[in-house]
């Protein structure tokens, strides 16, 4: 254990809850954890206020499972110290876990136990648990009630497996890439059901590497990159960091050269992806580029105008796009 | 796990330990492999070798026994043997290979206690395969019962405490399912042959079945024998049966390894 941190920040928890106002709901200082041959954590620290929805976003092998493994005390960290509700999860495994609802990326069931059966199980060891016909409803499952888990599909099983990290009643739930697997329309009812969850009080870690769910969903999102966190902020606030953020795409009507418009103040950067050309800037981008290349004889057609994503953001802070080298993981 | 992990009062109830327990017993009826090869195949074998006409003649080698009444205890050692060596590690180490068992401890229920779900499920299934094979066996075919139940009972407990901890052990160390069943095997097909599976005990050479009385289920079926004919079983092979009990279990709580 890192003495000095752990001290200051268990001491910071412990006079918030003796003081009767809500403390963080999750508080991780200077963690580190290493693997033979690896840093996968370095130095990560962050706060997760209660009810809030935090964000931990970053291409796979960039540290975000190792981190919210140790939160939930499957890892012991190297160093570093972690508080769940001013609780220590190495310490006091049984009441963090009893709190903390957790949904893994591996890990499996019993084959041939019942959806329903599992939920049951699941429900008997906790105190106060939710009602397993409102979760079966709430993830669509009311109709695989009585199928094996084996038989279920992907997806299926994701939301069994969110519904056991649910049915606790949890103070805090940690989420690790709890849509992967998921058709479009289930991701979306995943959402709704996770800003529910948030409604009635909870407070939830998601680990993701979608940007569109960190956007939708996250209060804050910490972009992790390499074991480090290389940003934390509101999803807006980051897109904002990336460049005042804009981006025009366009297919010109004949070719030109890429310094006609690189060489123009406003433009930072441009990429050619088939017909199309993406031009990242600031300023008054739009009309600078399509001035430019009218007076260079070039018509650009079909001009789509963005602003700047989480996906700009982190490939602005790490040089990298947050899908390299990305690989499906199922259940 | 420590105690005070399980005095915490956020600790689950008993009420958990009931539904995990039925959940394995359903499990256990759903994948019958114990059920099987530690229940019905031992009955069947039983049926088998108490429906030959010769298998009821005392034989003089066997000190006056039937080859049927020196099998009943052999077929006991068995059902202990399958289900202590293929069905307990094989849930415990599919549970780990598959991730249950770091599931489940990320919730308040206490690892340790699906071992104890195990343990349990099989103790019945254990329990159950001695009842019929000696219900079976003194009922259709005229075995004698066993003379000293007290003996009895005391050699099957340690057999199964034995072989149990050998089971663990395996459960400790295989790293996947098909790795168990390797050493299971490995282990069974000697321990059984010891047991007069193949060849009883009494037929033995004097010095195979010294060897074959430290081993675990060859001191079983002598302990067996010993108190169906009436004697309360000697010391020998109670104590070589504790030895491996305590020897597995210490070695088995060493290694094991929930993820």
């Amino acid at each position: 254990m890192d003495r000095q941190a752990s001290t200051k920040e268990s001491r910071t928890a412990t006079d918030a809850k003796a003081g009767g106002e809500a403390g963080p709901a999750l508080v991780v200082a200077h963690l580190r954890k290493t693997y033979p041959g690896t840093v996968a954590v370095d130095d990560v620290s962050f706060t997760v206020a209660e009810g809030e929805i935090f964000g931990i976003l970053g291409p796979n092998g960039a540290g975000k499972t190792t981190t919210v493994e140790c939160v939930i005390g499957l890892r012991t960290p190297d160093s570093g110290s972690i508080r769940i509700m001013a609780l220590d999860p190495h310490v006091d495994r049984a009441q963090v876990h009893a709190i903390v609802g957790a949904q893994l990326q591996t890990s499996a069931l019993q084959p041939k136990l019942r959806v329903a059966e599992i939920l049951d199980l699941y429900r008997s060891f906790y105190r106060d648990p939710a009602d397993v016909g409102e979760l079966l409803d709430a993830l669509g499952l009311r109709e695989k009630r009585s199928a094996y888990y084996k038989s279920l599909s992907g997806g299926q099983k994701q939301r069994l497996s969110l519904a056991l990290a649910l049915v606790g009643r949890p103070k805090i739930a940690v989420l690790d890439e709890m849509t992967t697997g998921l058709d479009p329309q289930a991701r979306r009812d995943t959402w709704e059901l996770i800003e529910g969850v948030r409604d009635r009080g909870v407070t939830v870690v998601l680990v993701t590497h979608y940007m569109d769910e960190a956007e939708r969903l996250c209060d804050r999102v910490a972009l992790v990159d390499e074991g480090r966190i290389v940003a934390l902020e509101t999803p807006t606030a980051l897109a904002e960091q990336a460049g005042g953020g804009k981006r025009v795409r366009f297919v010109p009507t004949q070719p030109f050269d890429d310094r006609l418009l690189t060489e123009l103040p406003e433009v930072t950067s441009l990429e050619r992806r088939g017909h199309h050309v993406l031009v990242n800037g600031t300023g008054d981008l739009v009309n600078t580029v399509i001035l430019t290349l009218a007076g260079a004889g070039v018509t650009a057609n079909e001009v789509d105008v963005q602003s700047a994503t989480l996906e700009d953001a982190f490939v602005r802070l790490t040089g990298r796009h947050l899908h390299e080298g990305d690989e499906v993981t199922t259940g | 796990m420590s105690a005070l992990e399980e005095a915490l009062p956020a600790s689950p109830t008993r009420a958990a330990f009931g539904k995990l327990l039925a959940c394995e017993a359903r499990l256990a009826w759903r994948e019958p492999i114990g059920l099987v090869y530690g229940l019905a195949i031992p009955v069947v074998l039983l049926v088998v070798f108490g429906a030959i006409p010769s298998a009821h003649k005392h034989e003089a080698q066997l000190g006056g026994l039937t080859v049927f009444a020196v099998y009943v205890p052999i077929l006991i050692a068995f059902c202990i043997g399958m289900l202590a060596l293929f069905s307990l590690p094989r849930a415990l180490v599919t549970y780990r290979e598959l991730g249950i068992l770091r599931r489940l401890s990320t919730t308040p229920l206490p690892p340790s206690w699906v071992l104890a779900a195990q343990l349990a499920i099989n103790f019945v299934l254990a329990l159950w395969a001695l009842i019929i094979l000696v219900v079976v066996g003194v009922a259709a075919f005229g075995a004698a019962a066993p003379k000293s139940p007290a003996g009895f009972v005391l050699a099957f407990l340690l057999s199964v405490a034995a072989l149990f901890a050998m089971g663990l052990w395996v459960a400790a160390v295989a790293r996947s399912a098909s790795a168990a069943n390797v050493m299971a095997g490995a282990l069974f097909f000697p321990l059984i042959f010891f047991a007069g599976l193949w060849y009883p005990q009494q037929y033995m050479p004097a010095a195979l079945r010294d060897v074959g009385q430290l081993t675990p289920l060859g001191a079983s079926v002598q302990a067996l024998q010993n108190a169906t004919q009436g004697h309360f079983p000697p010391a020998e092979p109670l104590l070589v049966m504790a030895a491996y009990a305590v020897v597995f279990a210490l070695l088995a709580w060493r290694s094991f390894r929930w993820e």
